[in-house]
């Protein structure tokens, strides 16, 4: 599957999802957020980064952008749809997923090697992984919070949309481990349907052991329908 | 107000306005005043370091801009690619401005290397403030200037995508009136794609893009040019408000432009002075005329006089120059980033920089004049009259009788002083672009920069500075923190390539302070002399002072390096099982004068700092590097401030929390605290396998540097033998105060 890796004006993680995805045998293209299609056949990747400066709010003004109709479009149709990082705040702005995602805990950025118990490997996200599995991924954002109402909240249990949760170097979900903290440590969640991720770790940055690790690679090769290597 | 009177309010002399009035042949207006104000004021023109400058080493073989020429230098990083890098302060916005004085200051110096033709890629910061733990006021405000700074850096880098991998942070009451923000940008390109600032070819158009212009850093560079008062907190107005998300756009958009053939001729950003700055230089370089109109300069507010537009240094804009006929294909990329391109004048062959506003002429000045003709100035130069007196070193008066070594660690483990940055570089994006191979909180940070035909180089870079050392003795302190940068490097298995600097001091019509700054330019100068190291440009900051008086002298070097083919990079911390502890480099330390350790325990700034020993520190670096290409390294950590004692401690604070157990060598004059907290001496602590010792050995004695087992690691105990003594420390005791000590200074 191709992936399309939406730039939004202010995206800068977008080149980092490319060179990952290409390290991974993937080729992907960059879609401008002024373009209005995404092929029937694409996956689609939301990149961090800071679109539109974070105007009004992070996510708030990209939701508008052009692109959005399509990429909206393209949930509906069953596209894998992956939103890292500032791509999750839109992908929550946008209504593709519930919830919303506030100024961190601490009130500052955190950019650090974040750790993150795997919840739910029965997703094509993370059928790489076991259940309980310990990942190592970096995190860097200022609004990483995931908040959402409690009837909210006990969907995404009930329904086992909450695919990472932040956790210690022993896979232990602590308040101590939360890095910005998050409603039930949540770092990541997918759809009802399953077919659309948002995370505010990045995976991209853990696709090479030179970058310190390569625990992320399993998600993107998930998201572009390969799976586990038996 | 008669135009000299106008001329001395703006700071420019008696003699100054003679030499405007005789190069132009007549009264200078208003505007025209404000203009040489700007050019020529230290910020600008250097006017009182320029002969000092001339003292630095600027041509190498690596060299392909050099210092001086353009915005930034540039030189060869071999495979047809290169570097762009330069360092730049924003001192006096920062210390009435935290936030926006430091966040302007990053995309300040972001643009210097975009206009070059490189896509920036890292960041790193040398800071100076206060101490952050002091009582009253003075902690507070200090403790303010530094989350403020901090946040400002943050906010800026995070934003734009450029990773801030490294830096440093000093505290010390001689910075509490006066912070120092330095900031460091690095860029890539390729040879081929280098830019220039010269504004060629008459009737060419000359374009303005980026943000708009408001009323915001009027005058800014001549604010920076005066020592900081009381009333500076009146030149809030000069001091920029940024916008990353426009500088983020906008670099994007330079580069896209940059990428079509034969499009651009010369690029400039418009920094301080702005659009004066900008379109003299232009025309300097180019040997040519411009003819801008200000009506066409896109404005945020209205009714703004000619002279503020002139002078405005309000954010995230740029002036390019293009070949006729190309006009649409530029105003096409920037419409797409949606960005203002206007074309506000053209080039011309009069050598004069025409300023018009709705058709009548503002100003009109020889670019020559504004550009390259300011005054230069011989400053005088004495020896500090308390100077003598402040080397002098008794130890005998200072340390106790009987030694205190499990204290003094605690004491220095504990200092906000030496504690971890971790609190700073977990605020900064760091890893963005994947390139960051060696991440902050190391010796030297290590980048991978893809090579034009594919694969990959590894360059390494570091800043330092010391102003302590430099305060007690500006020439040895100056050429000392040369060596240890480039020591710093050869920890990352780096040969330097060039650097940059940034000279810092107080006001240099005090004879005391311009004879630091001339003993700190001759020992750097010296230093890079014998590393073949040439200096590629920097920034002076001068007027460093408060009513509480001038800062330490407090030059900072960034260092960027090459790392060898076949170097393995290794942490600087020790790792997990046992492994043998080997110290490279002489076995006697420098001694205490002028150390961290008299400053942190027992509170005294005294002696000479140790003089660098340049000649046995390239053969400690050389060996270093060869000593990388070796298997069984497991960590490499060079001796600092602090000495040997702080250096091992240090290592002891990686993931695994692993101790040692060494036996330390103690000269025959040296006391105990000498040997362990003494500095300089140029020595690296290793950690390798017990394997590896032999080959290392050999090395060592083939490169003529001094190579001495000094123990084990391991465990979770420091322990240290020396001159009978015999101290242990919990390693994870010494790490919780290491970890926590600026957080705490901090929020207290």
């Amino acid at each position: 599957m191709r992936f399309a890796v939406v730039q939004f004006p202010g995206s800068n993680c977008d080149q980092d999802c490319v060179h990952a995805l290409r390290v991974l045998g993937q080729e992907p293209r960059i879609v401008w957020h002024q373009e209005t299609t995404i092929h029937s056949d694409e996956g689609v990747i939301l990149p961090g980064g800071f679109s539109y400066g974070d105007y009004l709010r992070c996510g708030a003004i990209a939701r508008f952008s052009p692109i959005m109709q399509a990429v909206k479009a393209a949930a509906d149709r069953g596209q894998v749809v992956v939103g890292i990082c500032n791509g999750f705040q839109i992908l929550c702005e946008a209504g593709l997923l519930p919830g919303a995602l506030t100024r961190n805990e601490g009130l500052h950025f955190r950019c650090e090697t974040s750790y993150l118990r795997v919840e739910n490997p029965a997703s094509r996200f993370t059928s790489h992984y076991l259940t309980g599995q310990t990942l190592r991924l970096p995190i860097a954002h200022g609004e990483g919070c995931y908040r959402a109402e409690p009837d909210v909240l006990q969907a995404l249990e009930a329904n086992q949309q909450i695919l990472f949760r932040y956790c210690d170097a022993e896979g232990r979900v602590t308040r101590q481990a939360n890095p910005n903290g998050s409603s039930l440590n949540i770092a990541g969640i997918r759809n009802l349907r399953g077919n659309v991720l948002g995370m505010m770790p990045h995976p991209e940055r853990a696709c090479e052991a030179e970058m310190g690790g390569t625990d992320g690679r399993g998600i993107l090769l998930g998201a572009a329908g390969i799976g586990r290597p038996i | 107000m008669k135009p000299k009177e106008f001329a001395l309010s703006l700071g420019l002399t008696e003699e100054e306005y003679g030499r405007i009035e005789k190069g132009l042949g007549r009264e200078p207006n208003e505007n025209e005043l404000g203009m040489f104000s700007v050019m020529w004021s230290e910020h600008c023109s250097y006017k009182n370091t320029r002969r000092e400058l001339k003292k630095f080493p600027t041509t190498g073989p690596a060299v392909l801009v050099k210092a001086g020429e353009e915005n930034a230098g540039v030189v060869d990083a071999g495979d047809g690619l290169a570097l762009a890098f330069k360092i730049e302060s924003h001192n006096h916005p920062s210390a009435v401005e935290p936030f926006q004085g430091a966040a302007t200051g990053v995309g300040g110096i972001l643009r210097d290397i975009f206009t070059m033709g490189a896509r920036p890629v890292a960041f790193m910061d040398a800071l100076r403030f206060g101490r952050p733990e002091a009582k009253g006021e003075a902690g507070k405000r200090t403790r303010s200037l530094i989350k403020g700074v901090v946040e400002g850096i943050s906010h800026y880098g995070n934003c734009v995508g450029v990773p801030t991998v490294g830096g440093e942070l000093v505290l010390d009451p001689a910075y509490e009136g006066n912070p120092l923000v330095n900031v460091f940008c690095l860029g890539t390109l390729r040879h081929d794609q280098i830019r220039r600032g010269a504004a060629k070819g008459v009737g060419n158009p000359v374009f303005y893009v980026g943000a708009k212009t408001g009323r915001d850093g009027l005058a800014g560079a001549a604010f920076a040019s005066r020592d900081l008062t009381e009333e500076s907190k009146a030149d809030r107005p000069a001091v920029q408000v940024g916008d990353p998300f426009v500088g983020k756009l906008l670099f994007e958009a330079c580069l896209e432009l940059y990428a079509r053939p034969d499009l651009v001729v010369g690029v400039q950003d418009m920094g301080a002075a702005g659009l004066t700055c900008s379109t003299c230089e232009t025309a300097s370089r180019g040997g040519s005329g411009i003819e801008i109109e200000l009506d066409r300069v896109p404005q945020r507010e209205t009714g703004m006089t000619p002279y503020e537009t002139l002078l405005s240094e309000s954010q995230e804009r740029m002036l390019i120059i293009v070949h006729k006929g190309r006009e649409k294909e530029l105003k096409e990329i920037f419409s797409r980033w949606g960005l203002d391109a206007a074309e506000i004048g053209y080039v011309t062959d009069t050598g004069r920089v025409v300023v018009k506003q709705s058709g009548k002429v503002v100003a009109d000045v020889p670019a020559r004049l504004l550009a390259d003709d300011a005054p230069v100035y011989e400053r005088e130069a004495k020896v500090p009259a308390k100077l003598a007196e402040r080397q002098k070193l008794d130890l005998r008066k200072i340390l106790p009788a009987q030694p205190r070594l499990k204290e003094d660690l605690l004491k220095i483990a504990n200092s906000p002083a030496t504690g971890s940055r971790r609190w700073i570089w977990n605020q900064y994006d760091h890893m963005v672009g994947l390139r960051t191979v060696v991440r902050p909180g190391g010796d030297a940070a290590v980048l991978r920069i893809e090579k034009p035909g594919g694969g990959w180089v590894h360059v390494a870079m570091t800043l330092d500075g010391n102003g302590r050392w430099c305060a007690q003795d500006p020439r040895e302190g100056s050429k000392a923190l040369v060596a240890e940068a480039c020591r710093n490097l050869a920890c990352a298995g780096a040969v330097p390539l060039g650097l940059t600097d940034n000279l810092n001091y107080g006001n240099p019509h005090d004879p005391e302070i311009f004879w630091q700054l001339r003993e700190g330019v001759e020992g750097m100068a010296e230093a890079c002399r014998a590393f073949d190291l040439p200096v590629t440009g920097g920034n002076v900051s001068l007027y460093n002072q408060s009513p509480a008086g001038p800062i330490h002298p407090t030059p900072v070097v960034g260092v960027v390096g090459k790392v060898e083919e076949g170097v393995k990079l290794v942490p600087g911390v020790f790792g997990s099982g046992l492994g043998v502890a080997l110290l490279l480099g002489k076995s006697e330390s420098g001694g205490l004068g002028a150390s961290l350790y008299l400053q942190e325990v027992h509170g005294q700034i005294a002696g000479k700092p140790a003089p660098a020993d340049l000649e046995s520190e390239k053969r400690l670096h050389r060996l270093m590097r060869s000593v990388l290409k070796e298997s069984g390294i497991r960590a490499v950590h060079d001796v600092g401030e602090g000495g040997i004692l702080w250096a091992l401690a240090e290592m002891t604070f990686g993931p695994e929390s692993a101790g040692a157990e060494v036996d330390l060598p103690l000269g025959s004059k040296e006391r105990v605290e000498e040997a362990l907290f003494g500095e300089g001496g140029g020595r690296i602590l290793l950690e390798v396998d017990e394997a590896a010792v032999t080959a290392i050995e050999h090395l060592a004695k083939e490169a003529g540097v001094g190579c001495r087992t000094i123990g084990r690691t391991g465990g979770n105990v420091l322990r240290v033998k020396c001159g009978g003594e015999d101290v242990s420390w919990e390693v994870r005791e010494l790490r919780g105060m290491f970890e926590e000590s600026l957080p705490r200074a901090l929020e207290s």
